[in-house]
C-alpha cells in the first residue's frame, strides 16, 4: 500500500506543480504584487490541509485506541463477562443450533482452550508509520508551490485544483487505513469467536441449556392475529362495506377513488348536458389540431401553400374554436348541471338548452368556414367572426341567460348559490361585450382600437374566468365533501372582479396611440386585480385544508389543483405583464402567447376538465380508465410547461435584443429553438386532447362489460318468468 | 340578507355595474377619440388598389404577426420617424356592411411593423418576390408564402407583371411567375403605408426610454457603431447576407466597381437618394434617407462593404462621407 501512494503521489502533483509558476509569472507581469491577500489565501490554504490532516489522526487514533483496549481485555481474561452479553443476544435459531450442538456433545470430551495471538501489534505500528509518512511528504509539498499570488480567479482555481487532489489523497488514505483496521479487527472478532465457541461447550445443563430453552420459548412466540377480532366471522349488517377487493396486486398506477353513486338526474337533461360535453370535446380536438398545425408552421413556414391554411387565416380558426367551441360549451355544460342543482329544482327549459347548443355550433361551424374562405371582421382578435355569425352566438347566449335565470326564479333554496352570481353574471357581461364589441357606432379610428382592448380582455376575464369561477365555486366543495371556506370572500372576489376587471382592457395597447390617462387606468385596474385573484386563490385553497390527502386518492382534484395554481399564477403574472417597464420588454412578442396559454389552458382547460370528469360519472354512471385519465392530466400538464417556459424565456431575450436594436431578422432567428420547444409542448397538449377524447367516449360508451352478477340475475329472473323454457 | 336573495335584484345590480364601468372605461373614450380627432392635413386617402389590396391584408390576417403602430419609444425608432398619433387613425372607417374598421394595430410583432413600410421598402420587384415566398429573399423568415397569388404561364400576356423567381422555388414547373391582380393590389396598399409628415406646427411626442447613448466623441462613436449589424437591418434583404444579390432583381455588391471604387459621390448618393439607373435591376429606395442614417453610420455600412465578402477597399471616415452627404442631399429628388 505504500509503494502504492509513492507511486502514484507525483503525477497527481506534477503538472500543478510545473503550472503554479507560470501562472505566478504571469500574474507579476500584469499586476501589482500585494503581500496581504497572499497571506491571507496561504493561510487559509494551510488551514484546509491542517485540518483535513487532524480530521485524519483523529479518526485514526480513535480507531487504534479501541483496537489496543480490545486486545487489553483479552489478556486481562475479562472475557467471561463479554460471553454472557453474547449468549443474552442470541437469536432463535442460534439457540436452536447452540441447545443441538450441545446435546451431540453431551458425554463428549472437554477441549483444551487456545490462546491469543499478539501479532497483530507489529502490524499496527507499521500502519501508523505508513500514515505519517505521506501525509507528511504531502504537506510539505503543498507548502512549496504556495508560495503564489492570490489575486485573481485563475490563481484561485489552480489552487483549488491542486487542492483537489490533495484531499483526495488524503481521503484515500483514511479509506485505506480504515480497511486495513477493520481487517485487523475482523480478525481479532473471529479469534473472540473461537473463545465464545469454547465457552459454549463448557456450559453445564443447570447454568446455560435450561436457561436458553426458555429464552428460546419466548423469542418464538407468535400473535394468533384473532386477539381483537376474535374467531367470528365479519359481517356488514348495514351494508357500509363495499367494493371489496379479494385479492392483492401492485400498484403500477395508484388507485383513486370512484364516482360516488348520486340521485339520478333527469336523463334528458343529463343528454343535453353531455350533448354539450361531447360537441365541446370536438371543439377541442379541431381547435387544437389546427392550433398544433399554426405551431408547426413556425418551424416549418412551407409545409403548405394552400390559401384556406395559411397562417393568418388559420390562427383565428384555432383561437375562436377553442373559445366559442371548446371553452364556451364546456362551461355552458357545466352550467346546465350546476344552476338547476344549487337552485335544487328542475331546469326550466331543455328545449332552449338544445337551440342554444345549435346556434352556437353553427356560429363556430360557419365562423371557422367564413375565416378559412378569407372572411373575417377585421384586425381584432377573438372578434374575427362577422356579425352575422356572432349573432348566432349572441342569441345562443340569450336563450341560456334566460332560461339559468328563470331556472334560479323558481329555485327552492332561499339563497342564491355564489357559483350562480358567477354564471349568470358571466353570461349576462359576455352579452354586453358583444354587442359593444359588434354596434358600430362608436368603431371609427382608434375608437375601434379602445373597443378592442376592451372587448378582447372582458372575453377572457367577464366570459370565461367569471362563468369557470362558479364551477369551481360548486365543484370543488363537492369533490372535496367539505364547504366553501369562506362565502364572504367569494363575494368580495366577485365585486373586485367586475371593478377591476373591467378596467384593464387597454393594457394590451400600452405606449400606443389611445389615450395616456386610458392606459394608466388600465395598469392600475391589473395591479387592482391582486385583491380578487388573491382572495379567490385564498379561498379555494383554505377549502382544500386538512382535505389536502384526498388529491392523492382521486383523478378530479389535481386538475382542480393545478387550475388554482395557474390561477394565482397565471393572472398575478398579467398584473407584472401590465407595467410599462416589463411592457416594454413583452410587448408584441410571444410572450403573450405563452400567457394567454397558461391561463386560458391552466385556468379555464384544467378546471373545465376537474368538472367533466366529476359530472359525466354521474350522469352515466361510467367512468374513465384511470390509466387514460392519468395520461391526459399529465401530457396535458408537462405539455403546457414545454410550450410557455420556453416561449417565455425566448421572448424576453427576443424583447431585450430590441430594445438593444438588434437587426429584426436575427431576433426571428433567435427565436427559432423556442418555437421549436412551443411545437413539442403543443404536440404534447394536444396528445393529451387524445386520451381526454377516449376519456369521453369511455364514460358515456353505451357497450358495458360483462358484470358476472349481473349476468346470473338476469338469467335467473329470465327463468323464473319463462318457467315452460326450463328443461 | 334581502339583496343577496333576490335574484332580480342582484342580478340587475352586478349588471349596472359592470355597464356602468363599459361607459366609462370603453365607449365614452372610444366616442370622444372618433370626435376629437381628424386625419392629418398631409394625409392620402388610399388609391382605389390600395384599398383592395387593404382587404386582401384583413383577408389573409396579416396582422396575426405585423403590426402598424410606432410607439413612442426609442425600441419603436425603426419603425418610423414619430411615434403613431391617434390622428394617424382617424381616417379608417368601417369596411363595409359586413366588416368592422380595421386599424390593424396588431398585438403581435412576429414580423416587422408595416406602418412605414412603403417608404422603408417600397420596392414592388423585392415585394413580388418576397410575396411569393418570402425565403427567396429573406433565407431566415418564418413568414407564410402567398403562391396563390401568383400564376405560371410558359407565354406572359403584354402587360403581365412578371416575378422574377429562382427555378429552386417554382417545384418543377416550368414558366414564367406572373402575378395576380390581388398580389398587385396587395403591394400597391403596402407601398402606400407611409407615415404622414407633420405639418402646419404639429409637434410629434417624443420617444420615451431612450437608449444611453455612447457621447465619448464622434470618432469613437463611429467606430462604436456595427456595420454589420446595420446592414442586416437595412440592406440584407435585398443584397443579401453573401452580398451576391439575387439575379436579375438585386445587384451583386461583391465585387462592384461601385463599392470597391472610388467615386464616393455616387455610392453616397445611391444609398441616400435611391438608384435606378439599370434596367436589368429593380429599382432601389433611397434606403440612407428613409431610415435617417447619420454620416457615422452610412461611414459603417459602406466600410463594412467595402471590407466583407473578399471585397478589400480602403476605408471611409465618418467626416469624408459627412461632406459628401451634405453634398448629394441638394441633388435629391424633391
Amino acid at each position: 500500500m505504500q509503494v502504492c501512494f509513492k507511486e502514484i503521489r507525483p503525477k497527481w502533483l506534477l503538472p500543478a506543480f510545473i503550472c503554479l509558476p507560470i501562472t505566478v509569472l504571469a500574474q507579476s507581469q500584469s499586476a501589482g504584487f500585494s503581500p496581504s491577500p497572499d497571506i491571507i489565501g496561504l493561510m487559509v490554504l494551510l488551514m484546509v490541509v491542517l485540518l483535513a490532516i487532524l480530521f485524519a489522526a483523529l479518526y485514526l487514533s480513535f480507531e487504534v485506541k479501541g483496537l489496543v483496549a480490545k486486545m487489553r481485555d483479552k489478556k486481562t481474561g475479562n472475557s467471561t463477562h463479554q460471553f454472557e452479553k453474547y449468549l443474552k443476544n442470541m437469536n432463535s435459531r442460534q439457540i436452536e443450533m447452540v441447545l443441538k450442538l450441545k446435546h451431540q456433545q453431551h458425554g463428549l470430551h472437554k477441549n483444551a482452550q487456545s490462546s491469543g495471538s499478539i501479532k497483530s501489534v507489529v502490524l499496527i505500528g507499521n500502519t501508523a508509520l505508513a500514515a505519517l509518512f505521506p501525509v507528511d511528504s504531502l504537506f510539505a509539498q503543498t507548502k512549496t508551490t504556495n508560495a503564489g499570488i492570490f489575486t485573481d480567479g485563475g490563481i484561485l482555481i489552480t489552487i483549488t485544483l491542486i487542492l483537489i487532489p490533495i484531499l483526495a489523497a488524503i481521503l484515500l488514505l483514511i479509506i485505506k487505513l480504515s480497511n486495513m483496521l477493520r481487517k485487523q479487527r475482523d480478525r481479532q472478532d473471529l479469534d473472540d469467536a473461537a473463545l465464545f465457541a469454547d465457552y459454549l461447550s463448557t456450559l453445564t445443563e443447570e447454568e446455560g441449556t435450561e436457561v436458553l430453552a426458555k429464552r428460546k420459548a419466548a423469542l418464538d412466540y407468535k400473535l394468533t392475529h384473532h386477539e381483537l377480532s376474535g374467531e367470528k366471522e365479519p359481517d356488514d349488517k348495514k351494508g357500509l362495506v363495499g367494493n371489496i377487493e379479494t385479492e392483492g396486486y401492485i400498484n403500477f398506477i395508484a388507485r383513486k377513488k370512484k364516482a360516488q353513486k348520486r340521485p339520478n338526474i333527469d336523463p334528458q337533461l343529463s343528454k343535453l348536458i353531455l350533448w354539450y360535453f361531447g360537441c365541446a370535446a370536438l371543439w377541442l380536438l379541431f381547435g387544437t389540431t389546427i392550433g398544433e398545425y399554426v405551431g408547426i408552421k413556425f418551424v416549418a413556414p412551407d409545409v403548405d401553400h394552400i390559401s384556406w391554411l395559411s397562417f393568418g387565416r388559420l390562427r383565428p380558426v384555432h383561437t375562436n374554436a377553442v373559445f366559442w367551441g371548446w371553452a364556451s360549451l364546456g362551461m355552458l355544460g357545466l352550467g346546465y348541471y350546476i344552476v338547476p342543482r344549487v337552485s335544487n329544482t328542475p331546469l326550466a327549459s331543455i328545449k332552449k338548452g338544445w337551440y342554444a347548443l345549435y346556434l352556437i355550433n353553427a356560429a363556430v361551424i360557419l365562423g371557422t368556414i367564413f375565416l378559412m374562405a378569407g372572411i373575417n371582421n377585421g384586425g381584432g382578435e377573438y372578434r374575427e367572426y362577422i356579425w352575422p355569425v356572432m349573432l348566432l352566438f349572441g342569441i345562443g347566449l340569450i336563450l341560456t341567460l334566460i332560461n339559468f335565470i328563470q331556472t334560479i326564479a323558481k329555485r327552492q333554496t332561499k339563497e342564491i348559490y355564489i357559483s350562480n352570481w358567477y354564471i349568470v353574471s358571466a353570461i349576462m357581461f359576455a352579452l354586453t361585450i358583444t354587442a359593444v364589441a359588434y354596434i358600430p357606432v362608436w368603431q371609427d379610428g382608434l375608437g375601434e382600437t379602445i373597443i378592442q382592448g376592451y372587448y378582447m380582455h372582458q372575453g377572457v376575464g367577464m366570459w370565461f374566468m367569471l362563468f369557470t369561477l362558479g364551477i369551481v365555486y360548486y365543484m370543488l366543495p363537492q369533490q372535496l365533501n367539505r364547504p366553501i371556506y369562506s362565502y364572504s370572500l367569494g363575494i368580495l372576489a366577485f365585486w373586485t372582479q367586475i371593478l377591476f376587471y373591467t378596467l384593464i382592457g387597454t393594457h394590451h395597447f400600452v405606449f400606443s396611440s389611445i389615450p395616456w390617462w386610458l392606459q394608466t387606468v388600465a395598469i392600475v385596474g391589473s395591479v387592482g386585480m391582486i385583491i380578487p385573484v388573491v382572495a379567490g386563490t385564498t379561498n379555494f385553497i383554505m377549502t382544500f385544508k386538512g382535505a389536502w390527502h384526498k388529491i392523492a386518492g382521486s383523478y378530479t382534484l389535481p386538475f382542480f389543483l393545478v387550475g388554482i395554481i395557474f390561477y394565482f399564477t397565471g393572472s398575478l403574472q398579467g398584473t407584472a405583464e401590465a407595467f410599462r417597464s416589463t411592457n416594454l420588454m413583452w410587448h408584441f412578442t410571444d410572450f403573450t402567447v405563452a400567457h394567454s396559454h397558461l391561463t386560458m389552458y391552466g385556468i379555464i382547460c384544467f378546471f373545465l376538465w376537474a368538472g367533466m370528469y366529476a359530472v359525466i360519472p354521474r350522469l352515466t354512471g361510467k367512468e374513465a380508465p384511470q390509466v387514460t385519465v392519468g395520461a391526459h392530466f399529465w401530457l396535458a400538464l408537462i405539455g403546457l410547461m414545454f410550450y410557455t417556459v420556453p416561449l417565455m424565456i425566448g421572448s424576453t431575450l427576443r424583447g431585450q435584443m430590441w430594445i438593444a436594436g438588434k437587426p429584426f431578422i436575427d431576433t426571428v432567428v433567435h427565436m427559432a429553438p423556442y418555437w421549436l420547444w412551443r411545437a413539442i409542448g403543443g404536440s404534447l397538449m394536444w396528445l393529451s386532447h387524445i386520451f381526454f377524447a377516449y376519456n369521453f367516449y369511455k364514460m358515456i360508451s353505451r357497450y358495458e362489460t360483462v358484470d358476472v352478477k349481473e349476468a346470473a340475475l338476469e338469467k335467473l329472473q329470465l327463468q323464473m318468468t319463462a318457467p315452460g323454457k326450463i328443461v | 340578507m334581502e339583496f343577496f336573495n333576490n335574484h332580480k335584484k342582484l342580478f340587475r345590480t352586478a349588471f349596472l355595474f359592470f355597464a356602468g364601468l363599459t361607459v366609462f372605461v370603453a365607449i365614452l373614450p372610444a366616442l370622444s377619440n372618433q370626435k376629437n380627432n381628424k386625419p392629418l392635413p398631409a394625409a392620402e386617402a388610399l388609391s382605389e388598389d390600395a384599398v383592395k389590396g387593404k382587404n386582401i391584408y384583413i383577408a389573409n390576417g396579416c396582422v396575426a404577426c405585423h403590426t402598424q403602430q410606432v410607439r413612442n419609444v426609442d425600441m419603436d425608432k425603426v419603425w418610423g420617424t414619430r411615434p403613431g398619433m391617434a390622428a394617424d387613425y382617424a381616417g379608417i372607417h368601417r369596411t363595409d356592411i359586413w366588416r368592422n374598421t380595421a386599424t390593424l394595430m396588431g398585438t403581435e410583432r412576429t414580423g416587422p411593423d408595416l406602418t412605414d413600410i412603403g417608404n422603408r421598402q417600397p420596392s414592388r420587384d423585392w415585394n413580388l418576390v418576397h410575396l411569393f415566398n418570402p425565403r427567396i429573399v429573406v433565407k431566415e423568415s418564418v413568414m407564410p408564402a402567398y403562391p396563390w397569388l401568383f400564376s405560371i404561364t410558359k407565354q406572359p400576356a403584354k402587360g403581365d407583371v412578371t416575378v422574377n423567381v429562382p427555378e429552386a422555388y417554382l417545384n418543377g414547373e416550368d414558366g414564367k411567375v406572373v402575378a395576380s391582380k390581388d398580389a398587385l393590389y396587395l403591394i400597391a396598399y403596402l407601398q402606400s403605408l407611409k407615415q404622414t409628415k407633420l405639418t402646419g406646427g404639429i409637434l410629434a411626442a417624443d420617444f420615451l426610454y431612450k437608449r444611453e447613448q455612447k457621447q465619448a466623441g464622434t470618432a469613437t462613436a463611429a467606430k462604436d457603431i456595427d456595420g454589420t449589424a446595420l446592414y442586416t437591418a437595412n440592406c440584407q434583404s435585398c443584397h443579401q447576407p453573401n452580398g451576391e444579390g439575387l439575379p436579375g432583381a438585386f445587384p451583386p455588391l461583391k465585387g462592384s466597381p461601385v463599392v470597391n471604387g472610388d467615386n464616393l459621390e455616387l455610392y453616397v448618393g445611391i444609398i441616400m437618394n435611391g438608384y435606378d439607373a439599370r434596367a436589368d435591376y429593380g429599382v432601389m429606395p433611397p434606403v440612407g434617407t428613409n431610415a435617417n442614417l447619420n454620416a457615422a453610420e452610412i461611414a459603417a455600412i459602406m466600410n463594412h462593404e467595402r471590407s466583407a465578402w473578399g471585397n478589400n477597399a480602403k476605408k471611409v471616415t465618418e467626416e469624408e462621407i459627412k461632406k459628401i452627404m451634405d453634398f448629394v442631399k441638394l441633388q435629391a429628388p424633391k
